[in-house]
């Protein structure tokens, strides 16, 4: 479904990204996982065009997507959820998702007709799986830190994606809420078949999800596999793993 | 922007009672006075058309002013250059706008907040130079006096109940353009524009549509400026006044609807009662302004609803 080949960026001589590869076939839980700087955020960013690569070649469905506007990616299918908290803080919850539910529907140029039932039971349906029901009226910016991730993933499924990418959906949340995450990516998975992209520092929940991770080190892919088998490589345990006890 | 239904009797209310009661003004009031409301009506439209990019859109529209004054002076050229119906030379006010708006948008949209907002500036700052200069088509700095107007629309009371109803009708597809699916997506690239690039909203685009969207609307009060004032100056394309109208836009409350009109109230009132005794009423303006900004972030009218919603928990508790 989705192919990197050979990606690469650098930002004022310093290389965030090179030599990046990774393949992600329909209905994965693929996992990007790297100690910090590695490079995954950027290499998200390239993908769904926050940023342009200076060379390599991303591939989605057998076209090209290198470079396009972050828009045009979107509407091709593949949606994003930011490290960063990065909502709409003065629209209310529901809001929030019913932007995303109306640029799918094509409604984003229609001028004349009262916005507020508009893509109502997408978005309620949405919010209702993520809990989020109950606090539709409130303004987004004045929830928990918590929830605005939740609420994050929220509107990346707004425009239905058929492949979703999470960077770090867990960062800055309590064990109860990553507890809770994880199982809603699971759910989300079974349920819609979405296929899923995310980076993650909580080796334990990596290992839990992903069915297949793929390890980046200074810009550079070590490897991707099947969680067995990075497990046991020899080389990822060298560069990353043998940092993290949890995982051993 | 709460969208709560239990608002909708009031807010659908209120617009019509206040539209009543100025419509019965001229009735009691003077000419001075029904003078000073049309100017209200017209500085008031004007402001919520910026506001509309400004408030909603998020976008630095530092010179909207040249827009209103593109309107007025094509209504004012149509009319006293040509023989064509009057209708056109009020229909070419919004379209003449428009078009600006486009050409000025569809250079400034690719730069964002501050940069957008110099540019504009000086784009627009060209715009006057030439009506300013060009003395043989535009009339210079004289501008155009005793510009012809068809009876039915000429004179205190026409004009006024002309302006009243334009305005009322530019109000409502205002308020229709800010409560639609456009509205809501355009307060969304407010708030977060990289955002809604990513959830699939050309944003440029976008942007862009609402410039011009809103150019019209300043072009429709700059002909409404020439029904009441029967004459048009290139100070009316000056930046003094873009500046002048967004401080109405952050003096009554530029995240609400109805925040620039209330602001343009306050400041037409001002200049015309505070002006009358002091040629120094700016200095007034300026530390009322001061006051709101330190004390009141959300405008007069973000006031008034705390004070409302206070009272209401007051009561039921």
């Amino acid at each position: 479904m989705l192919h990197v080949e050979n990606l690469q960026k650098s930002f004022d001589g310093f290389m965030a990204v090179c030599d990046a590869h990774l393949v992600v076939s329909k209905g994965d839980i693929v996992a990007v996982i790297g100690p910090n700087g590695a490079g995954k955020t950027t290499l998200f960013n390239l993908i769904t065009g926050q940023i342009r690569p200076d060379r390599g070649r991303v591939l989605f469905k057998g076209e090209e997507i290198t470079g396009l506007a972050p828009y045009r990616i979107c509407e091709r299918g593949i949606c994003r959820s930011f490290q960063i908290v990065n909502i709409f803080p003065r629209l209310s919850v529901f809001e929030n998702v019913q932007v995303a539910v109306l640029a799918h529907q094509k409604r984003a140029l229609d001028l004349m007709k009262p916005a507020r039932n508009q893509g109502k039971t997408e978005t309620e349906r949405i919010l209702a799986g993520f809990d989020l029901l109950d606090q539709k009226d409130r303004k987004a910016g004045t929830l928990s830190h918590g929830d605005q991730k939740v609420l994050e993933m929220a509107i990346a499924l707004g425009n239905e994606p058929d492949l979703l990418i999470l960077d770090e959906p867990t960062a800055g949340m309590s064990p109860e809420e990553t507890a809770h995450c994880l199982a809603l990516m699971k759910r989300l998975s079974a349920e819609t078949g979405v296929t899923i992209l995310f980076c993650e520092h909580d080796m334990e929940m990596v290992f839990a999800v992903s069915t297949s991770i793929m390890v980046m080190q200074q810009g550079k892919t070590i490897i991707q596999d099947t969680p067995q088998a990075v497990r046991a490589s020899r080389e990822v345990q060298e560069a990353y793993l043998g940092e993290c006890p949890n995982a051993a | 922007m709460e969208p709560s239904s239990r608002h909708l009797s009031p807010s659908l209310l209120t617009p019509i009672v206040i539209l009543l009661i100025l419509a019965c003004m001229p009735l009691v009031g003077s000419r001075f006075f029904i003078y000073l409301v049309s100017g209200i009506l017209v500085t008031g439209l004007l402001a919520t058309s910026l506001n509309l990019v400004l408030g909603f859109g998020g976008m630095y529209q530092f010179h909207h002013a040249v827009f209103y004054g593109t309107g007025a002076y094509c209504t004012a050229l149509l009319l006293t250059k040509t023989s064509l119906p009057a209708w056109v030379a009020f229909v070419s006010a919004p379209i003449g706008a428009a078009l600006l708006g486009l050409v000025i948008g569809a250079i400034c949209v690719r730069l964002s907040k501050l940069y957008f907002g110099m540019l504009q500036i000086s784009l627009g700052s060209l715009v006057w130079a030439i009506v300013y200069r060009w003395y043989s088509f535009t009339g210079g700095d004289d501008g155009i006096h005793g510009i012809p107007l068809p009876s039915w629309i000429s004179g205190g009371k026409p004009a006024y109940y002309a302006v009243l109803l334009t305005v009322a009708v530019c109000f409502f597809l205002l308020h229709r353009i800010v409560e639609s699916p456009f509205g809501r997506i355009f307060q969304a690239i407010r708030d977060n524009p990289v955002r809604c690039e990513a959830v699939g909203i050309p944003v440029q685009r976008h942007q862009l549509i609402g410039q011009v969207l809103a150019a019209a609307f300043a072009g429709v009060a700059g002909a409404l400026f020439v029904v009441v004032e029967g004459s048009v100056f290139p100070d009316m394309l000056f930046w003094t006044l873009s500046l002048e109208i967004l401080i109405m836009c952050l003096l009554g409350g530029w995240f609400r609807f109805w925040g620039p009109m209330v602001g343009a109230a306050i400041i037409v009132c001002l200049r015309t009662y505070v002006g009358s005794y002091t040629e120094y009423w700016t200095l007034i303006l300026g530390v009322f302004l001061m006051l709101i900004i330190f004390f009141l972030p959300d405008g007069v009218l973000g006031l008034a609803e705390r004070l409302t919603r206070r009272n209401a928990t007051a009561s039921s508790t």
